[in-house]
């Protein structure tokens, strides 16, 4: 499963750009081309605001946009990945461990939390991308399987946003089989009738998505991810044919009928409130009933 | 069998069996006693296959786990089963040949086979498309176990893939979903299942019909999250690396049994499956009976907790506990 490919920009920076933009403090929207302030994008969720294109966001800071503040409360923080194969490719593995948890600002590809959406008490567990590449190995399943578990003995809605390019090949096959275990979990939140939603962010691929990103009771994407089993690059050398203009994008998933519907980053945690006070049979947010979105317009 | 191939490491084996040939040919064409000749070469072809067998190196038996002549699901369905009868298509889309199911007996007991399915020649591939199956293949899978739980017979499956099918119309009906749904709906079915890794376990494709009560591996197959020339192309940025990404993978069957995972390794006679299919199903056939017999034996609401318990405990990390 292809780990590592980077957000394909629409418009490429030039040089001269490049250095008329320092990275810190702005930022130049990789769609519509507007230069951002890069404060005033983090606030706007790293939507751009002139076209609404979504940048990736960063793991902690889904935390902050799901979870009213000061409800939070993070699970197993020191879980650390450990080398069961002693895998060594280019680098061992234990040196590409140590390098992630320096730069990609979290112990391993996910943060699990619990706390309140819109008052909702809810299990979350969200991936980080910047971890090699968000890859699922042991550490994750685990995590994914401890955040399900609590959700079925406190009968609390789960919510899981993914990112990730698919297995820790690193780990072989414990690897591939944290798929069959968080599966396993679900399964069992199936039967007990607890909620589970499912948010697919970019990109989300491979093993991941193969088994707890499409299990939601509701699927539901962000604008313009990558979402998909096999990595675009496979299919192209498997088929011989260079791929359809949007394929594998939230939209075409919507169109296949594999999603529930496309939210914008920004109505997030209003619409999964929504979505769970319906589920749950309770009022709308604040005891009000909440006028609804219009229906999504045919294409 | 139709053609046989040969592996770059069975070349000594293969000189031999063509010096057997050439004796018999010999002694049909002139007469002669060569018995004492041929009992010495068929000696000598036995230590060689055992010794040749004994030392693969991983990326060896991957080559064996693929080799053309090897027997297939459908090869073992005729040497161990009875009363075959097949069941076609996933209500919602097509048939998808690379997957078959059905109705069989295994000694006189009525089951559900479920295996990948590779094709020996091109033809037969249009149909099979390798063993690679389409979301419509484990939609298929997952309906004939349900029909098996709902019916309180077994399920008996045979991994045997490349992998799901990377391909446009895969994803456009979700193969992703397909494989996620049979994980998730194979984790609670209520009725014992076995699944035997055949020939080649290639990831997500192979697992969406290997969540099971047990695992067993036929000594040359293999069992991986990654195919090793794909492992090789990302990590080592060459395709050319795929041996020591075979051996780094821990793939054997001997790996898995080591890391918990697999829990049996059924041995291949020396020249592995494809040399001596009979004895090849035969040694299958005894494992699957031996299991399904302990499993049969426990209560369902035991047997499923034990089986949700396994897959909880597949994992290593440190720092909490
Ligand atoms: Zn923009």
């Amino acid at each position: 499963m292809d780990l590592w490919f980077p957000k394909k920009p629409k418009t490429k920076l030039k040089a001269a750009d490049k250095r008329e933009l320092p990275g810190d403090v702005w930022e130049k929207c990789p769609s519509c081309g507007d230069i951002l302030y890069r404060e005033k994008l983090r606030e706007n969720w790293n939507v751009c605001p002139t076209c609404g294109y979504h940048l990736r966001l960063p793991a902690a800071d889904y935390v902050r946009l799901l979870l009213d503040e000061g409800t939070e409360e993070e699970y197993d923080v020191e879980m650390r990945s450990v080398d069961p194969l002693g895998f060594v490719d280019l680098k061992p593995y234990p040196e590409r461990l140590e390098a992630a948890q320096r730069n990609a600002g979290s112990g391993d590809a996910l943060i699990a939390a619990s706390g309140a959406l819109d008052t909702i008490q809810i299990q979350t567990a969200i991936m980080n991308f910047a971890f090699i590449g968000g890859s699922m190995g042991s550490v994750v399943g685990e995590k994914i399987a401890r955040a399900g578990l609590r959700s079925l003995e406190r009968s609390e809605p789960l919510v899981i946003v993914s990112a990730s390019g698919g297995a820790r090949m690193m780990e072989g096959i414990f690897s591939l089989m944290q798929m069959a275990k968080t599966s396993a979990v679900l399964a069992q939140l199936d039967q007990a009738s607890i909620p589970y939603i499912s948010v697919l962010t970019d990109p989300t691929t491979g093993g991941v998505t193969a088994s707890y990103a499409m299990l939601g009771d509701i699927n539901l994407a962000e604008p313009g991810a990558l979402i998909g089993f096999a990595g675009p690059r496979v299919i192209e050398q498997t088929i011989k044919q260079e791929l359809p203009e949007g394929f594998q994008t939230s939209e075409f998933l919507l169109e296949h009928g594999m999603l529930d519907a496309i939210v914008d980053r920004r109505e997030l945690k209003s619409r999964i409130s929504a979505l769970l006070r319906h589920i749950l049979g309770m009022p709308g947010s604040n005891g009000r009933t909440q006028a609804a979105p219009p229906p999504d317009s045919p294409e | 069998m139709a053609t046989v191939a040969h592996l770059d490491f069975e070349k000594a084996i293969t000189e031999v069996e063509q010096q057997i040939e050439r004796l018999q040919d010999l002694a049909r064409e002139r007469g002669l006693d060569v018995t004492a000749e041929l009992r010495s070469l068929e000696r000598k072809l036995h230590s060689l296959k055992r010794d040749v067998y004994e030392n693969l190196a991983p990326i060896e038996r991957v080559m064996v786990a693929r080799h053309p002549n090897r027997p297939y699901t459908l090869d073992y369905l005729k040497l161990i089963f009875s009363d075959f009868i097949e069941l076609h298509g996933d209500r919602l889309y097509r048939d998808d040949g690379s997957i078959v199911g059905g109705w069989a007996r295994l000694e006189g007991e009525s089951v559900m086979l479920i295996g990948h399915q590779k094709g020996r020649d091109m033809k037969e591939n249009l149909s099979r498309n390798f063993g690679m199956a389409h979301p419509e293949g484990y939609r298929k899978a997952l309906r004939l176990m349900r029909m098996a739980e709902k019916f309180g017979r077994p399920i008996i499956t045979m991994i045997d893939t490349m992998g799901a099918y990377p391909g446009i119309g895969a994803e456009e009906r979700g193969q992703a979903e397909a494989i996620a749904r049979n994980l998730r709906g194979m984790a609670t079915l209520r009725t014992p299942m076995i699944a035997v890794v055949i020939g080649e376990g290639g990831s997500g494709g192979a697992l969406a019909i290997g969540v099971t009560d047990r695992l067993l591996m036929l000594e040359n197959s293999v069992y991986s999250v990654i195919s090793p020339e794909g492992c090789a192309a990302i990590l080592w940025k060459s395709g050319a690396e795929r041996d020591k990404a075979a051996t780094a993978l821990k793939l054997t069957a001997t790996d898995l049994q080591q890391l918990g995972v697999a829990d049996m390794v059924i041995p291949e006679p020396a020249g592995g499956a494809h040399s001596d299919w009979e004895r090849t199903a035969s040694a299958l056939r005894d494992a699957l009976i031996r299991y399904l017999d302990d499993l049969r034996a426990l209560p369902v609401d035991e047997l499923v907790r034990q089986r949700l318990q396994k897959y909880l405990q597949i994992g290593e990390w440190r720092g909490t506990p």
